[in-house]
């Protein structure tokens, strides 16, 4: 059987977080918004009006232009993309068509090298033909025999970025997506949520036999609305066109739907009758001058990206950077793991204070002990409670061997729950650990009492048994007794009396 | 004879006291109810709402009086004015005298409206005009055709010909109109009144029903000169909810008035006559008219040479090109959807087609499929950006031009007003009315027309002054020297 080869381009459309809309002063954000709330004559288009550009819908998309390496043009023309649909209510669509305002851009994603057993993550760079500025359409709500219109959505900025077809599988054009929405995300220009359809992604498909140089005849598929959408429908279009290649036929261009509910593509439409769009620049909105000085001061407001987050935390902080890829997935996580690692360093109160809690312990107390919680209570980050401080001193606790990490992990739960300190619940809980020898010696002789076989065991060499009575005397202790202590004196009672 | 007067011998009436505004609002009105049915100006009248707010504006001149601030009061304070239907009047039918806007209130109003309500003006109505703008001679309205006054058998020109016909009727003071291709100024003439095309980006297109976006620009029609320079004044100005409008202070426009007059007159004015412009074919009164114009505006001290726009023949081919462009992409919003007519049908695409199909006109589907052709895969670049280029010769011509003169002189249109009918079935003939004039509005720089004459038929011959961008006050000047030389615009009709 032949070898194939899969080309796949994408292109992203993502709703930017501005406050108005991208040509009127609605509010661009009509969650849960009744239908037609959001909306004035400017997006229903109504006879007479004009478009006025938004600035922080431009600043956004230069900003993402600057973190997709895009070169910015000096000046970007919007132009009228020209269709009828009942959702467009100019009958035209401002975009952007010759003179977008981001070009010839990248980015690296970790792609898996083609390997059987376990695949290696790799750097691979992506090309990004371009991002431009749109503006979002209304939306249909099909009641009945009847189609409803609602506009709240209209006019709601849209940045769109294409890539150059660069990806050679399905699990590539995931990698990339959740690279492009951790990169949208952490430069807050939006919140690019696909499942809420802030973020939607069409593609281009095309398979090849190995060594041919040209591509193939692409396919577009639209409607993918989630990530598993995105990789079951290119795996499946994968598959579709090599099976027609396999048996003698050809791949016919043509625009695809992905069918969620019986997980195929399906026929929207032929090339024959694709639009024409008719673009022409929109003579509403003089060409935008894009001036140098405000590149450089949004270039300035860059946050730090992923990649040179992660590459600071492994060089600054000597972690694992298997570690950091959890803790930079997400800015806010991130942050708040630096926060605490500053906390630790800089501490409020001297009682504070951490001598040997190097950050690997606070990576491993955040991406272990809290995103336990975060799960089992299906929140994010923004969610937690417990402030960077607090952390710190419940870290400081185990540190002086006031607790043990039992109790820590006790206590964080209840941090997690109630916002309260972790002194306040040590003290509470009764958590603070025994290290009284004298107090535990005696638990350490009553567990020997209770179970006299297993020291009999023990001292006939059955020495797995050490741990199981370790375990008895902790339990005894409620948990709370030092492990360090009791070990020793529970070694010297075994030993001794043998 | 309220009626009769012009804006600022009315207002200076108001502010003596011996007038009303609703004195002469009803005048207005009174002259309307008595001419109109003959002329057929309006296609909305309000006069319910022009009676209240020239009450308002009696009120406002009382306060005024008695505050002794009578001075600071807008000159259009009380003065009734009429609309051209493709500006929104807040909570007033807007046709853009088509059947598919039959039904459409507007719920918000134009820029310029703004501006004229915070001047405390009257609006009487609102006047006929081609099918969205797209005529010259309003036989393309939806709902009749207007009379020119001077001959109601004649044409008043277009598309402001309701405006036109109002203002030289006396059925309004003075009246707003809009020019994509000339559609102020060859009206103007047709009726022997005086228009201005403002430079583009003078004044806000906000709320102007678009016809060719990179074309249209509102403008005054008005019984004089001063009236013209008082009404531009007043609506002219930045607007930042029109991105093409420009940031520039708008200048004094009925004081410049002074400059050319008394024995200063024109000394220092060069006038460049185009030579392009007195083609073959065209009606022999209107070159004599206007070249005598140029001759007495000579005799007041202005230096008179010959100029060339030698790119001339190709701006009505340019203009046909890039204006239904834009008209396609700017009429795709009447769907049946939102507003306007909305013709029942199974589906969305058989919705579309009979709301267009009923709702437009032969002329405006005519430009709809001009312009959607022009911008197909595969002809754009030999149509519309072809066109684009050559634009930007003709406006490099007027640039040249004008760097050697101030201000060029040149009829308005190549005959006076024609037979209603005469042309209906010719659109390339109804096209060439508008060869003078259309250029302008490619270049985007300013023209005004002004009376200078009459053919044998007793119809009006207007005059085209042009000048450089944000150059009116220099077409003023020219034109007030030239006014006060001159009784054309004195003599009146006698419609009905």
């Amino acid at each position: 059987m032949t070898h194939y080869e899969t080309i796949i381009g994408l292109e992203v459309h993502a709703q930017l977080l501005t406050e108005s809309k991208m040509f009127c002063g609605c509010s661009a954000d009509y969650a849960d918004a009744a239908p037609n709330t959001h909306v004035c004559p400017v997006c229903m288009a109504l006879p007479g009006v004009l478009p006025v550009i938004n600035r922080a819908a431009v600043e956004k998309t230069i900003m993402a232009g600057l973190a997709l390496n895009c070169t910015i043009a000096e000046e970007a023309v919007f132009a009228r993309k020209n269709y009828h649909y009942a959702d467009l209510p100019k009958g035209y669509q401002i975009s952007q068509y010759e003179l977008p305002f981001c070009r010839d851009g990248w980015i690296e994603v970790e792609a898996k090298v083609e390997a059987e057993v376990e695949a290696e993550a790799e750097a691979k760079r992506v090309g990004i033909t371009r991002a431009h500025l749109e503006e979002d359409t209304g939306k249909l709500v099909h009641a009945g025999a009847h189609s409803l219109v609602d506009l709240n959505r209209a006019g709601v900025p849209l940045l769109e970025i294409v890539t150059e077809p660069d990806l050679r599988s399905p699990e590539e054009a995931h990698a990339y997506l959740t690279r492009l929405q951790q990169i949208l995300r952490y430069l807050g220009v939006s919140s690019a949520d696909m499942e809420r359809g802030a973020m939607r992604c069409e593609a281009n498909v095309s398979v090849r036999p190995v060594g041919v140089g040209e591509f193939g005849t692409k396919v577009e598929v639209k409607n993918l609305n989630s990530f598993k959408a995105v990789r079951q429908s290119l795996e499946y279009e994968v598959a579709r066109q090599i099976a027609l290649l396999e048996a003698g036929e050809r791949v016919v261009q043509v625009t695809m739907g992905w069918d969620e509910a019986n997980g195929r593509t399906v026929v929207q439409r032929t090339k024959e009758s694709s639009a024409d769009y008719r673009y022409f620049p929109e003579p509403d909105l003089p060409p935008l001058v894009v001036e140098r000085a405000w590149v450089d001061a949004i270039a300035a407001r860059l946050p730090e990206l992923p990649d040179a987050k992660a590459a600071r935390f492994v060089a600054e902080m000597g972690l694992d950077p298997r570690e950091v890829a959890v803790l930079v997935a997400d800015r806010a996580v991130a942050n708040y793991f630096e926060a605490v690692v500053s906390a630790v360093r800089n501490p409020v109160s001297s009682r504070n204070r951490v001598s040997k809690y190097a950050p690997k312990t606070v990576a491993n107390w955040i991406t272990g002990e809290l995103f336990r919680l975060m799960n089992a209570a299906g929140v994010g980050i923004d969610a937690v409670q417990i402030t960077p401080a607090a952390f710190a001193e419940l870290l400081a606790l185990v540190d002086a061997g006031t607790i043990n990490v039992n109790s820590a992990r006790r206590a964080l739960d209840g941090m997690f729950e109630s916002g309260r300190r972790a002194s306040d619940l040590v003290a509470e809980l009764g958590l603070a650990q025994v290290s009284d020898a004298e107090a535990l010696a005696g638990v350490v002789a009553e567990v020997l009492n209770r179970y006299p076989a297993e020291v009999a065991s023990y001292r006939d060499g059955n020495e797995k048994l050490f741990g199981w009575l370790m375990g008895q005397v902790m339990r005894a202790t409620r948990g709370k007794g030092n492990p360090a202590v009791v070990r020793e004196l529970l070694d010297r009672a075994l030993n001794v009396q043998r | 004879m309220l009626h009769s007067f012009t804006i600022h011998r009315a207002a200076a009436l108001l502010r003596a006291g011996e007038i009303s505004a609703t004195e002469l609002t009803a005048a207005v009105l009174d002259r309307i109810y008595a001419v109109d049915n003959a002329v057929k100006a309006y296609l909305t009248l309000l006069p319910e709402v022009a009676l209240a707010q020239a009450a308002a504006a009696d009120a406002a001149i009382a306060a005024a009086r008695a505050a002794g601030t009578l001075a600071d009061l807008p000159i259009l304070t009380g003065i009734p004015l009429a609309i051209k239907d493709v500006i929104t009047v807040a909570g007033v039918r807007t046709t853009c005298g088509s059947k598919i806007l039959e039904s459409y209130i507007a719920p918000y109003q134009a820029a310029v409206v703004d501006r004229l309500a915070a001047a405390g003006a009257v609006i009487l109505g609102k006047t006929n005009t081609d099918e969205f703008a797209m005529g010259s001679s309003t036989e393309n309205s939806a709902y009749f055709t207007t009379h020119n006054p001077w001959n109601l058998d004649r044409v008043p020109g277009g598309s402001s010909g309701g405006s036109a016909a109002a203002v030289c009727a006396d059925e309004c003071l003075a009246a707003l109109g809009s020019d994509t291709g000339g559609s102020v100024r060859q009206p103007a003439a047709l009726c022997g009144v005086v228009g201005i095309k403002p430079t583009y980006g003078r004044v806000s297109r906000y709320g102007l029903v678009a016809y060719a976006s990179s074309l249209d620009q509102i403008g005054p029609l008005a019984k004089d000169v001063t009236d013209a320079a008082i009404l531009l004044g007043a609506v002219a100005g930045y607007d930042p909810r029109d991105s093409t409008s420009v940031d520039l202070p708008v200048p004094d426009y009925v004081g410049v008035r002074d400059q050319g007059a008394g024995d200063r007159g024109l000394h220092g004015l060069r006038i460049g006559v185009p030579r392009e412009y007195f083609a073959p074919g065209m009606q022999a009164e209107v070159e004599g008219a206007v070249r005598a114009a140029v001759e007495l505006m000579a005799e007041l001290g202005a230096e008179v040479r010959e100029v060339s726009l030698p790119h001339t023949d190709l701006a009505l081919p340019v203009y046909y090109i890039i204006a239904p462009a834009e008209a396609s992409a700017n009429l795709a919003r009447y769907d049946g959807i939102r507003y306007g007519l909305s013709a029942p049908a199974d589906s969305l695409w058989e919705g579309y087609r009979r709301t267009r199909g009923q709702g437009f006109g032969a002329e405006v589907k005519r430009r709809i499929m001009l312009g959607t052709y022009a911008l197909s895969a595969g002809y754009y670049d030999a149509y519309y950006l072809k066109a684009q280029q050559v634009r930007t010769l003709i406006k490099q011509d007027f640039e040249l031009a004008l760097q050697d003169v101030d201000v060029i002189a040149c009829p308005t249109s190549p005959t006076t007003a024609f037979r209603i009918g005469e042309k209906v079935d010719d659109p390339l003939s109804m096209y060439l009315s508008d060869v003078f004039t259309l250029s302008l509005n490619l270049a985007g720089i300013c023209g005004m027309s002004m009376p200078c004459g009459f053919d044998a038929a007793g119809l009006p011959i207007g005059l085209q002054l042009i000048a450089g961008a944000f150059a009116e006050a220099t077409i003023l000047r020219a034109a007030f020297a030239y006014e006060q030389a001159t009784a054309w615009h004195k003599q009146k009709p006698a419609p009905g």
